[in-house]
């Protein structure tokens, strides 16, 4: 029996909003404010206070898929890994470097978001890098 | 910081009365709720007091109903205050938690912080730390009584235009556990609408506080703008006081408003 609350901060928008994570035995059960924080001082918006949903939502993307006609298609991490770098590849020589974009997430940790940035900018050779915060 | 309740809580502990304790915990300068389970290990205990007496009060209520769900037959110790009394017995009532598997170890609340809630009771029936201060009698609801109609409407809608539909004061109530929320459903409540629909969104809690909610007033602290949900509650309070004599939270009495029997007819 072992339920603690980990203190830390909402990853969505910039206000930085400190929140508690209730977890009971190594489960994600409930968010609450966190009261000692004085940047939200108790108070959460409703993306917030939903923060937690992510983490254990069904609809997580645990596999590589490839869509191929329509259909998405469960394949190896080296299928995907090669079709992906091998596409990029491609498309990046046959139109530019401008012809890709990427799309990163508030949901992702720092450290994955500054890769995504890397490659964008050091390997594709483009500024088109956002990220869900801005939308 | 409440070291008679620290003492008394590692004794509990020690003796096997309880399982564990729902408290709260200083860690890292922050108060957190925590469970404590070992009498040797009540690193950080705290009851609350970071900036003032009781400064920081979390629904410790709704951390132990969901234990209670998990361990259905262990005993749990619990921090109350003269509001969390009132939750727990309320919640008994109401199904969500069964007494006799819950020690409540009670701290009186001081009067800085009885007269900022303006709480009837500032006490539970039996604690083990703090004085008992007489309850307070109600100002911010005779304030807005003494306006005159009109003005009572416009300080209601100007309060609740500023609403941010953040669901903040129901996820915070200890008293909120219904799987399908009024406030959520699509019939009630339009959906993609800031400031939500005034003054419904608004009163239709209200009224799902009628004869439920205890006055801890953890939802005027969530709410991010300030609405004086409160005062709003003590309102409906009175006005079931006045026509059922009925408080909740002071007596096994149930709510007239609890009505669990047979699905009324569809007509």
């Amino acid at each position: 029996m072992n339920f603690r609350s980990v203190a830390t901060i909402c990853p969505y928008c910039g206000c930085g909003c400190g929140m508690i994570l209730e977890v009971l035995d190594g489960e994600l059960i409930g968010i609450l404010p966190n009261k000692s924080n004085p940047v939200n001082e108790g108070k959460l918006c409703i993306k917030g206070w939903n923060a937690h949903d992510f983490v254990i939502s069904s609809e997580r993307i645990s596999r590589p898929l490839i869509r191929r006609n329509d259909d998405l298609k469960e394949v190896s991490w080296e299928e995907a890994l090669d079709y992906t770098s091998s596409e990029l590849k491609r498309i990046r020589d046959q139109y530019g470097s401008d012809s890709i974009a990427f799309l990163s997430s508030a949901k992702c940790t720092n450290e994955e978001n500054y890769l995504l940035q890397k490659f964008a900018r050091a390997v594709i050779k483009t500024n088109n890098i956002d990220h869900c915060a801005r939308l | 910081m409440s070291e008679k309740i620290e003492g008394h809580v590692g004794e509990l502990l020690k003796q096997g009365k309880i399982r564990a304790f729902v408290g709260l915990k200083k860690e890292n300068g922050q108060i957190i709720p925590h469970l404590f389970t070992d009498a040797t290990d009540l690193d950080g205990f705290y009851t609350g007091d970071k900036d003032g007496i009781g400064a920081i009060r979390y629904p410790l209520n709704k951390v132990l109903v969901q234990m209670s769900q998990k361990y259905p037959d262990a005993i749990f110790g619990i921090l109350v205050r003269g509001c969390d009394e009132r939750g727990l017995k309320e919640l008994s009532k109401w199904n969500q938690l069964n007494p006799e598997f819950i020690v409540p170890v009670g701290l009186a609340c001081p009067k800085e912080l009885a007269e900022a809630c303006e709480c009837i009771k500032p006490y539970p029936d039996a604690f083990i730390d703090g004085e008992q201060v007489p309850g307070i009698s109600n100002k911010t609801v005779e304030k807005v009584n003494a306006l005159k109609i009109s003005d009572r409407f416009r300080y209601w809608m100007e309060n609740f235009s500023r609403c941010i539909k953040c669901y903040g004061c129901r996820n915070i109530c200890p008293m909120c556990f219904c799987n399908e929320c009024s406030l959520e459903d699509m019939a009630l409540i339009e959906t993609g609408r800031i400031p939500p629909e005034t003054p419904i969104f608004h009163l239709t809690r209200a009224v799902h506080m009628a004869g439920r909610c205890i006055d801890c007033g953890l939802c005027e602290e969530a709410c991010p703008v300030d609405i004086p949900l409160r005062t709003l509650y003590k309102k409906v309070a009175e006005i079931i006081e006045g026509h059922y004599s009925y408080r909740p939270g002071y007596d096994e009495k149930k709510s007239p408003l609890n009505i669990l029997g047979p699905r009324p007819e569809d007509n």
